[in-house]
């Protein structure tokens, strides 16, 4: 029997072809698991010849993160789909992890209910989205995608099944492995079905707009905002390229920054709000009832060198200055959640490898010096070998020993993760 | 060397490098230390230590470590699991002089503090400039914040604000090996690498000491109101509570007490709930003004239509104050009606609340033991109040049995067997009726990655520890020399 007949016996496989590449490392098989009994079974055949194992979502992301050393077989969720349960009465849902996130909105929204993440590129996967920790703009509010995990089946790198948690919103009943597996990136196990936590669909929200043209302005406004007690459940601001311009430190004229508030509740309560937040901005604010086109966006195409920045509530201004005096003539654009101390900012990807390694310099030095850090999410295959993609991590000791326990032989993802892991 | 040799060994090192007023070996001092909340489990420590500061901490681990002896921290002593029940062969690390508030921070909207701090003293320190620390327990008066930290503790107002794992985005700990290692952001609310800090939170002191914490403050809301809703039972006062999510009101706090409890609460507190109450929801909305204005009127609504005969809306903080004494008396209040009790937590999915209080009633009926049922309805975490009488001869074990039936009754219903208080020592025979063994031998996993040597706080929360570098039960990796190809796969 062939590796490709014994994957066969688990679940549907096929051998790959080369768009199936993971960065640039050409996979061997691709299988299509449908349950988390399959994928338990795929996994002991793949242990069995000692396969190492990238599992792939919507793959909106798969050349995030560091290229992996090896990656035999892809293990792709998109048969690993659907809800299992929603209890609307209990606020609570249990997805498989190959469903798309767009797909459990809908679902949910029948039932006048939303799983609160934002779906920043369109096509991820729940399983995608919870591995590599993602969120958007309602962060401010709701937290990460470890913060709407209550429990989770997980299938280990050996095919053993394992749960956490639960389908209720309060347990703390054991480890908490939810929390750990969330923002993994796929090299501690797969997730195979997910319970989550749901919030129901406001009755209203507005879109309060402001141009802003420093980042300094940004702060300021922020507390004015902090102040009034509006209870944002999302503040984004976006800092575009302008075409061509030089850029400093200073605005230039005619290409505001725009600074964006989400409010959301009871109709009465989010108008009387928003005219609060407009007067409160001043300049030339007014509310909307519908978000800018960049509204729960990266500002990053699939080509270009893609940073993450994150420091303490209120000190993004920092990174943001000296980020663009570090790009000079290069034309960087930045999405900033400053009220939650997080920043993307996307380098154009034709960007002289030299430059790229300064912009994130002085990034991560000015990140680090608040307290926070600089992760290089994606770099173009010229840049990426110039760079440290993650930066310093604490704790990397205790990392590899988790890793090392979770998956001895290290055949989940190798490389892809922080240290090498 | 024997244990009482190698403790005594550790005492010494320890008061020379930490001085003798931080170590404690009298047997009538260390009795002091025998239980935490839960009484029903003592064992007097082989020593107490009072560490000062992280560098204490380590050196203290490491004594520890070089006599292969096990330690277990221990904050206020509250935890009601049995948590910080210590070890008669090791050491009890106390953080009770660990109290400083290091640093707060409201531009980063955060505070860093040692884990002796009690709970309510950083809102005490805050709350001048309008902000708090949201996890508030019953017990916040006493309880540290490092045993938060250990049980992912949680309050009447997690329902809308969440626990200690989402309010603190930073841990100093002293691994059981002795080195001082950051886990999360820090001041930041997002970190890299896999989520240690998350793991760590509710691993009830099994992992680590944690020796600082980062925590999270959050403003204090514009507004708050506190309705108290009278109900003739406990069916009516569910169907409210379920209008209420359903109209898409996420309260800061929706709280429940039964017939028993009230009583109860009226002969300790004198609350003057209203006469005839079969049941009392407490409801607590907050928020900008307009919003908790339109929220009030619906959830006014909803009580009336689900069958709530007074409603009474707290004026001012002093009849929010009054509208909450009952409630917060009500564990302490239970033992005026009897001279022994159990306090039971557990979570069923809220909609299953009116199935579980009835069978929760049946049981009563049937074994003759009281149940007085105080919970958070908007979570559905449950605290039935197991009555009995200890001087009764076999009243304790059926008490017991009464307390271990409910229990199943929510493993049953899909939930779980502590919402806040932890497994600890009471209830890790319980966890294999929750999760399988190849469950808890992976959560077991992260244990051997951090205590390999099992000295930490071990024999809590899993029944039978699974011994590091021991093969997994099922499904093991390939053996070395497996992978070598020396060996058959299958
Ligand atoms: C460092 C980083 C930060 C990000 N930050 C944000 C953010 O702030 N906001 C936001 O909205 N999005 C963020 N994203 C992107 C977000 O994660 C994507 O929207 C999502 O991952 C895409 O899902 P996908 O199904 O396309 O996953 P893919 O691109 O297919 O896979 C993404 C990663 O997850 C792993 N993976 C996928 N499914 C599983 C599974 N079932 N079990 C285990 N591992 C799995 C993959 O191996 C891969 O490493 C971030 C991504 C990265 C890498
Ligand atoms: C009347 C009453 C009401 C209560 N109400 C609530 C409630 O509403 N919600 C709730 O969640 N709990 C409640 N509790 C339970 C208890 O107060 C909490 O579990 C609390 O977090 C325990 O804190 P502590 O400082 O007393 O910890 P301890 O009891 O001293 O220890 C608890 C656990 O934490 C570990 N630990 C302590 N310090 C550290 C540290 N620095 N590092 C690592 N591990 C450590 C211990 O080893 C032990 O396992 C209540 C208790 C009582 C008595």
């Amino acid at each position: 029997m062939t590796t490709l007949d014994d994957l066969r016996a688990a679940c549907e496989a096929r051998a790959a072809t080369p768009t199936d590449r993971v960065a640039d490392v050409e996979p061997r098989f691709v299988a299509y698991p449908t349950s988390t009994d399959e994928v338990s079974r795929l996994l002991r055949a793949a242990a069995a010849h000692q396969l190492h194992v990238v599992v792939r979502g919507g793959g909106t992301k798969l050349h995030w993160g560091g290229p992996p050393s090896a990656a035999d077989l892809i293990l792709d969720t998109g048969k690993l789909t659907g809800v299992v349960e929603h209890a609307a009465g209990d606020l609570i849902a249990v997805i498989r992890a190959g469903t798309p996130l767009a797909e459990v909105q809908r679902v949910l929204a029948r039932s006048g209910q939303r799983l609160p993440l934002d779906e920043m590129l369109p096509g991820a996967t729940l399983g995608g989205v919870v591995a590599t920790g993602a969120a958007g703009p309602l962060r401010l509010r709701h937290g990460t995608a470890r913060d709407q995990v209550i429990g989770l089946t997980v299938v280990r790198a050996d095919g053993v099944v394992a749960h956490s948690g639960g389908k209720v919103v309060k347990n703390v009943a054991g480890y908490d492995l939810g929390r750990l597996l969330a923002g993994s990136y796929g090299t501690l196990g797969v997730l195979t079905e997910i319970a989550v936590k749901l919030t129901p669909i406001p009755a209203a929200r507005a879109f309060v707009r402001r141009p802003v043209r420093t980042p300094a302005e940004v702060r300021d406004l922020s507390v004015r905002l902090k102040q009034e007690r509006l209870a944002p459940v999302a503040l984004e601001v976006e800092c575009p390229a302008p075409d061509g311009a030089r850029r400093t430190a200073t605005r230039v004229p005619g290409h505001p920054d725009l600074m964006v508030l989400l409010l959301e509740g009871p109709a009465d309560g989010v108008a009387a709000r928003a005219a609060k937040a407009v007067e409160v901005l001043g300049g030339d604010a007014r509310a909307d009832a519908e978000p800018p086109d960049w509204w729960g966006s990266y500002p990053f195409g699939p080509d270009d060198l893609a940073l993450q920045v994150v420091t303490p509530v209120g000190q993004l201004f920092g990174p943001v200055y000296s980020m663009r005096d570090a790009a000079r003539g290069t034309g960087i654009r930045i999405f900033c959640s400053p009220a939650a101390g997080v920043l993307h900012a996307a380098v154009p990807g034709d960007v002289d490898p030299d430059r790229a390694v300064e912009i994130v310099n002085a990034a991560r030095t000015v990140a680090m010096s608040h307290g926070g850090h600089c992760t290089v999410l994606a770099a173009p295959p010229k840049v990426r070998p110039e760079i440290d993609l993650w930066g310093p991590v604490e704790g990397i000791g205790l990392m590899r020993a988790v890793k090392h326990e979770f998956d001895p032989a290290g055949r989940l993802a190798p490389g892809r993760f922080v240290g090498g892991i | 060397m024997e244990v009482p040799a190698r403790l005594a060994a550790v005492a010494e090192r320890l008061v020379a490098s930490l001085g003798p007023h931080s170590v404690l070996t009298d047997p009538a001092e260390l009795r002091t230390y025998e239980c935490d909340g839960l009484a029903r489990y003592a064992v007097s420590p082989g020593l107490v230590v009072l560490p000062e500061t992280t560098e204490q901490v380590v050196e203290t681990v490491r004594a520890c470590r070089d006599a292969d002896l096990p330690f277990v921290a221990r904050g206020s002593g509250t935890g009601l699991s049995g948590g910080a029940l210590p070890r008669s062969d090791g050491v009890l690390i106390v953080t009770s002089r660990m109290r400083r508030i290091l640093e707060v921070d409201l531009d980063a909207e955060c505070a860093i503090v040692e884990p002796g701090v009690i709970n309510l003293a950083i809102s005490r320190e805050v709350s001048p400039a309008h902000y708090h620390y949201a996890p508030d327990p019953s017990s916040q008066q006493i309880c540290s914040i490092g045993g938060n930290v250990a049980e992912n503790s949680g309050g009447a107002h997690c329902l809308k604000y969440g626990f200690t794992a989402h309010h603190v985005t930073g841990l100093e700990i002293v691994t059981p090996d002795g080195d001082v290692v950051w886990l999360g952001g820090g001041k930041c609310r997002q970190s890299t690498g896999y989520d240690l800090l998350g793991v760590f939170i509710g691993s009830e002191g099994t992992l680590g000491i944690a020796t600082k914490v980062v925590v999270r403050l959050v403003q204090t809301q514009q507004c708050v109101e506190t309705v108290l809703a009278a109900f003739e039972d406990m069916a009516s006062a569910g169907e409210a509570v379920s209008a209420i999510i359903a109209a898409g009101i996420t309260p800061a706090a929706i709280e429940m007490m039964d017939a028993l409890s009230i009583e109860a609460a009226e002969q300790a507190v004198d609350c003057r709930y209203p006469d005839g109450a079969g049941a009392v929801l407490i409801v607590e909305l907050d928020g900008p003004a307009d919003d908790v204005a339109a929220e009030l009127a619906a959830v006014t609504a909803r009580c009336e239509q689900s069958g709530a005969f007074e409603l009474r809306r707290a004026a001012d903080e002093y009849e929010r104050g009054e509208i909450w004494k009952g409630r917060k008396s009500a564990f302490a209040a239970v033992g005026r009606i009897s001279p022994d009790y159990i306090v039971q937590d557990g979570v069923i999915p809220r909609t299953a609340l009116p199935e579980v209080l009835a069978d929760i009633a049946a049981l009563s009926e049937r074994t003759g033991i009281r149940v007085a049922n105080v919970f958070h309805a908007g979570d559905g975490n449950l605290h039935p109040l197991v009555l009995y009488d200890e001087s009764v001869p076999g009243q304790g074990d059926a008490a017991e049995e009464v307390s271990g039936a409910i229990l199943d009754l929510c493993i049953g219903h899909g939930g779980s067997i502590t919402g806040e208080h932890g497994v600890g020592v009471d209830k890790a025979k319980h966890l294999p009726k929750m999760f399988t063994a190849d469950d808890l031998d992976t959560m077991q996993l992260v244990r051997c990655a951090f205590d390999p040597a099992q000295r930490c706080n071990p024999g809590k929360v899993f029944p039978t520890p699974r011994l590091c570098g021991e093969v997994p039960r099922r499904g093991a990796a390939p053996h070395p020399a497996q992978a070598a190809g020396l060996a058959e796969a299958f």
